[in-house]
């Protein structure tokens, strides 16, 4: 049959930076209605480009001098990297421009809400996410930072920023608490103040720093942590400045290394010093590496251990037995090879473990389908996964509360898409 | 309609109009009852593919077009840098980046990924292309 009019025809246009989220990301609210409307979606780790509001965080610095330099930057050379110490790879994660959702700016019409909320609430409801938990992207880099009290005033303002003027907002928007690793008594003021907040459900540590997280001077930073009984966080992150990655000439193969390399740093000192009998209830979260140097850093460290006990004296297990009892964020999933994949989730104990996250809008960001599709999962072992290891992880109600995929795809704009 | 379900069906042929109108633009998209198909326009060649990405299922056709970029390296074998193609297209896909050579749907790297062609071919001056409709 050939028709001359094509019933229900329509012309899409191009997704760019500007299109809206739920146009961007319908295909995922479309796998959403067909596969796993039904399950309770956390997502520990998104970030809503809070750069478009880095000047709210600017003006909240207590510090009268940072803040007048901070606000000056703002309106001249530094915009919205005031005070931060970007490296020259974040200008480069769209790709030339090939990936338009990194860095986006959509245009949001709704003045009833912040409009951080508003645009968080487009990307929760069009992935059939249940729950958000932000991150500051733009403060990645912060461990690294020459000056320790820039990290400090910026920590306690953007801190100050996601208790007052987000969480309240919208409950199903969740933060960890940001802390100033570089000054670990700025930290203990930190977690003091804000540590049972309604809304903070953890605390993160952002791993790109060259500081040993086994030093004397956390100890009591640690054990206030786990008195609180809420999960301490590393989030990984890249540095192209570091030695080591400045021999690496594109960005692909820094981003590749370097997001696993701080937290495997981080993992080693944690595990050789004998952390986890120190604090035997504090939970760890090992965020943003995917989970291919799980496997790696097993093997490696229990194959050392067996042969060098007197150099980890405090250990009574395996390495691998204690990183089997840590969590894991599973962005960016290495999904090439499904055997290796499937046996590393087995030697992580993925479905006790390992928590979904998206790492929206970034570049590399992982839908829920990346985890539902997996072939070898159990439909249980999906649902942990997706949400149901946080919500145990973060103590988090389990009730639905996202809206229908179905309602999503009905009500978005369709400007593209 | 998923890629399995337009393989299974009946199908049907619909023209989208002349070829030499369409040609002067690059690429459309349309949603013909609920299936994204993107068509694309090289030359007097023609081909379509569907909207579905291989690597995560995203909007593939609706990314931006860049040329492929080549890795320029002399007869001594030393580096003279990142050029852009004069002949070869890619269709990116806005999700994560994935590129496809436009002619071919192929990824330049990993030939095994590829987009779902759909049969698309100039009639009497007329771009009709062949919809497969799902089983009832
Ligand atoms: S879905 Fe197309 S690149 Fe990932």
């Amino acid at each position: 049959m050939t028709e001359h009019s094509i019933p229900n025809f329509r012309e899409i246009g191009e997704i760019t930076g500007s299109t809206d989220s739920r146009d961007v990301l319908a295909h995922a609210t479309r796998q959403a209605a067909r596969n796993f409307d039904d399950y309770l979606i956390v997502d520990v780790d998104a970030h809503v480009s809070e750069d478009h509001f880095w000047s709210e965080i600017i003006d909240l610095i207590d510090n009268d001098v940072l803040r007048q330099i901070g606000q000056h930057q703002v309106k001249g050379f530094g915009g919205s990297n005031a005070l931060l110490n970007i490296s020259p790879g974040l200008s480069l994660q769209s790709v030339g421009g090939r990936i338009g959702h990194q860095g986006r700016r959509e245009p949001v019409n709704d003045d009833s809400v912040h409009r951080f909320i508003s645009t968080a609430r487009r990307s929760m409801d069009a992935m059939g996410l249940d729950y958000q938990v932000v991150f500051p992207s733009a403060m990645l880099l912060l461990g690294m930072h020459p000056q320790d009290e820039i990290e400090v005033a910026l920590a306690k303002a953007f801190n100050r920023w996601m208790i007052e003027r987000i969480l309240p907002i919208d409950s199903r928007m969740k933060g960890l608490l940001y802390l100033p690793f570089n000054s670990p008594e700025a930290c203990e003021e930190l977690v003091e103040r804000y540590g049972d907040t309604e809304g903070i459900i953890g605390f993160t540590v952002c791993s790109t720093r060259n500081k040993p997280v086994h030093h004397d001077c956390y100890m009591r930073l640690y054990s206030m942590i786990q008195e609180l009984d809420k999960p301490l966080a590393f989030h990984s992150g890249y540095h192209w400045g570091d030695p080591s990655f400045a021999q690496l000439n594109r960005f692909l193969s820094m981003h590749a290394l370097s997001f696993t390399h701080y937290n495997q740093i981080h993992l080693t000192n944690w595990i050789v010093n004998a952390m986890p009998e120190r604090f035997p209830k504090l939970n760890m979260l090992w965020v943003e590496s995917g989970l291919a140097w799980i496997p790696f850093l097993m093997q490696r460290l229990d194959h050392e251990v067996l042969m060098r006990p007197s150099e980890a004296p405090g250990l009574k297990r395996l390495p691998s037995e204690y990183m089997r009892e840590m969590y894991y964020t599973s962005q960016p999933l290495e999904r090439t090879n499904m055997k290796l994949l499937e046996a590393t989730m087995e030697a992580m104990n993925a479905e006790t473990q390992l928590l979904y996250s998206s790492d929206w809008p970034h570049w590399d960001w992982d839908s829920p389908a990346t985890i539902d599709s997996l072939p070898f999962l159990s439909e249980q072992a999906k649902r942990n996964i997706l949400g149901l290891n946080a919500a145990r992880l973060f103590k988090l109600d389990t009730a639905r509360r996202k809206p229908l995929a179905e309602d999503v795809l009905a009500n978005r704009p369709k400007t593209a898409s | 309609m998923s890629g399995a379900d337009m393989a299974a069906g009946t199908s049907r042929q619909i023209v989208l109009g002349r070829h030499d109108e369409l040609k002067k633009r690059q690429r459309m998209v349309i949603d013909v009852d609920g299936t994204g198909i993107g068509v694309y326009f090289v030359g007097e060649e023609v081909r379509a593919y569907l909207n579905i990405c291989p690597h995560m299922g995203g909007p593939v056709c609706q990314g931006k077009i860049m040329p492929r970029t080549l890795e320029l390296v002399a007869d001594n074998g030393k580096s003279l840098g990142l050029g852009f193609s004069k002949e070869q297209l890619h269709i990116v896909c806005p999700w994560h980046g994935f590129e496809f050579d436009m002619l071919t749907g192929r990824h330049p790297i990993d030939k095994n990924v590829g987009l779902t062609p759909i049969p698309v071919q100039v009639s009497n001056g007329d771009v009709v292309l062949t919809v497969r409709e799902p089983r009832p």
